[in-house]
């Protein structure tokens, strides 16, 4: 038995992850917000909705993923072991649907009508309009207007399950554009209308709530590294945008002092220029979206756009727990290139036969890293979060083939 | 104490209830708002709200949010907010003006310099739309330890319960959200709002104004006979935006008056 630490023990009751977190949001939304906080707190130890949860996981999210040894990989990086935790095999091709299916479940516990979300590359939009669909809910997504033009597979997928797209033209028509319509959209309708976010961040209850769904990712990790070798592994790796999937990788993790936990930001054009998403290793602490987390800032307060190669990491702020584990140590934060995503994204397909999203990419390129620190004693964990296809056509253009 | 209590008096010794005008600072440059904002206090308006530009305003509706990057573009910063209020006090001594905006301006500000420095420019409170009752502690207490007012926003959707704790610790006035919705939709129903204006009343003992969706002067003197206060954003900044400083003077001086003469008859 490890010692527990506390690091799992938060949020504490006002949603704060040590001073960060919390509910800054509109008068309007208040209401909403506590109502949200109590109902998945009744419902978290419901038996009957958490069977259904793991029902729906096993059936229709194809989970448990399996825990994969990636033999050539390890080879090609001369060190440590490395494992996958393979997410990219999910229903809908990412962890995504994890978050979505627990809390479209807890939106028809609720009595909801109507389910929002916010969406980047389409992603979360396309998980979230997946679930809406098997559960019958009308599903309306908010993408910026240029996401809209760029990620057109994605935009007629989710027509395709149902639901209706709305092109954002506010603000600069991005991912935090999206956001700040959905929610003016939920302050518009706030009775009816069920916001699903779609990362660890937002107003609590959402970072604690997305991060308990995301978790099956780290408990079926861990029972499964000790099944296959015996033991945990050294450290635990994870890309983060928002931070979802890493967050959901780590947090079971969180009192095995022995697993070092490291989350990948992407890095862009490099922390050196004005182009990347890395708000931990570049941003400062500030309040947007109803929390207070790392966000990319100006000296102003102005929130200043994130650029990645990968659009599902382009977010200018960064869960609140992530923001804590950072300034008490417990997580390391460090960042990938996108040319180093594009990289890693070549050499995964080419020698484990696994076409990585870009997201993972990122995280790939410091286990490369980390598999030589720990030397071949070493292993490491790495949550494969989803699958390439979504970039094939991005990533083609960045090496200039045309298709 | 600020300039608000003595102008809300005033209103109420008088039997009128008060026009509030808002203006988003720096939109489209510094030297346009200090007109509109001398303007708007010499064509009627009892108080003034001066936004405060962010890039993420969540609660704002299209014209406030496309005067915000308007604002941002030609490089407003609180900074440059604050010294438009400074010298909008050389010539206006008396007519109150509470910044309103999002919080990470002055949270990257920081919360006690802000304050202090809003004090010295001749601020006299702030309403911050993203920190509900639950998270203004830091933020109040430096307001209160400068005399500034902290201004509680209320909403359709807070309940008699809760209403209590939304306005114990407000001061100046209350805002009244008038619909759920974002700023410039469409307003609620005149009945509706005079209940939950009584309430809010009964609940703070304060004034209370009622914002979003106000247009049209007959609209701005429905809500003058049930409201202590009328506030009016986008149709302002719409008018600035469309047709100039005049145009939006003119139709401040028409709400303005509307307003004040609703009760007279």
């Amino acid at each position: 038995m490890t010692q527990p630490n506390a690091f799992s023990q938060f949020p504490d009751l006002a949603g704060r992850f040590g001073e960060f977190g919390g509910r800054y949001v509109a008068e309007t939304l208040m209401p909403n917000i506590l109502a949200l906080e109590d109902a998945y707190d009744r419902y978290k130890r419901d038996a009957e909705f958490v069977a259904e949860f793991d029902l729906f996981s096993r059936d229709f999210v194809g989970r448990p993923s399996p825990l994969y040894f990636a033999e050539r990989l390890t080879e090609e990086f001369g060190g440590a072991q490395i494992w996958f935790k393979r997410d990219e095999l999910n229903h809908t091709g990412a962890h995504k649907i994890n978050n979505c299916l627990g809390q479209v479940l807890l939106a028809k516990r609720m009595g909801k009508t109507r389910i929002i979300a916010e969406t980047g590359a389409g992603q979360h939009g396309v998980a979230t309009a997946t679930v809406a669909a098997r559960f019958g809910l009308p599903c309306e997504v908010f993408m910026g207007a240029t996401d809209v033009e760029r990620q057109k597979p994605n935009v007629f997928r989710m027509k395709l399950l149902g639901a209706e797209v709305h092109a954002v033209t506010s603000g600069r028509g991005t991912l935090k554009d999206a956001m700040n319509e959905a929610l003016r959209d939920w302050v518009t309708y706030p009775d009816e209308t069920f916001y699903v976010i779609g990362t660890v961040a937002g107003p609590h209850p959402y970072p604690m709530m997305v991060r308990d769904f995301q978790s099956v990712i780290g408990r079926e990790a861990r029972a499964q590294m000790l099944d296959r070798i015996g033991r945990l592994p050294d450290v635990a790796v994870a890309c983060i945008g928002g931070g979802s999937n890493a967050m959901g990788l780590f947090h079971p993790f969180l009192e095995d002092e022995s697993v070092r936990l490291v989350g990948v930001e992407a890095a862009g054009k490099g922390l050196n220029t004005p182009d990347h998403a890395a708000s931990l290793n570049g941003g400062k602490p500030g309040i947007l979206h109803g929390n207070k987390t790392y966000l990319l800032q100006d000296e102003d307060g102005q929130i200043t756009e994130g650029h990645s190669i990968s659009a599902g990491l382009d977010y200018p702020g960064i869960g609140p727990e992530h923001a804590f584990l950072h300034d008490m140590g417990r997580a390391e934060y460090r960042s990938a290139t996108d040319a180093e995503a594009l990289e890693m994204f070549q050499l995964c397909s080419k020698l484990e036969g696994i076409i990585p999203a870009l997201e993972p990419a990122h995280a790939l390129a410091r286990v490369r890293d980390l598999a030589k620190e720990l030397g071949k004693d070493g292993t490491i964990l790495m949550n494969m979060c989803g699958r390439g296809d979504k970039d094939v056509f991005s990533v083609a253009g960045a090496l200039g083939v045309e298709l | 104490m600020t300039r608000l209590t003595p102008t809300f008096d005033h209103l109420s010794s008088q039997n009128r209830a008060g026009f509030v005008a808002y203006v988003m600072a720096g939109d489209p440059d510094a030297g346009t708002t200090l007109e509109t904002l001398r303007g708007l206090a010499d064509a009627g308006a009892d108080v003034i709200e001066l936004g405060v530009p962010f890039t993420d305003p969540m609660a704002d509706g299209p014209t406030i949010q496309r005067a915000a990057i308007r604002a941002l573009d030609g490089g407003m910063t609180l900074k440059g907010v604050l010294e438009l209020v400074r010298q909008f006090r050389q010539t206006h001594a008396d007519t109150p003006i509470i910044l309103m905006g999002y919080a990470n301006p002055f949270h990257a500000f920081g919360y006690a310099q802000a304050a202090k420095a809003m004090a010295e420019a001749g601020a006299d409170g702030l309403i911050c739309v993203d920190i509900p009752p639950e998270e203004d502690a830091e933020l109040r207490g430096a307001l209160d330890s400068h005399g500034l007012s902290f201004v509680r926003l209320a909403a359709p959707t807070t309940s008699d319960d809760r209403l209590p704790q939304v306005v114990t610790q407000a001061s100046g006035f209350v805002y009244y959200v008038s619909t759920t919705g974002v700023t410039g939709a469409k307003s609620g129903q005149t009945a509706d709002i005079a209940d939950a204006v009584a309430r809010v009343r009964q609940a703070s003992g304060l004034p209370v104004a009622v914002g979003f969706g106000v247009k049209t002067a007959d609209r701005a003197a429905e809500i003058a006979k049930v409201a202590d206060a009328v506030v009016v954003g986008s149709a302002i900044v719409d008018a600035l935006d469309q047709d100039g400083v005049e145009a939006a003077l003119s139709l401040a001086g028409t709400l303005a008056d509307a307003t004040h003469a609703a009760r007279g008859g």
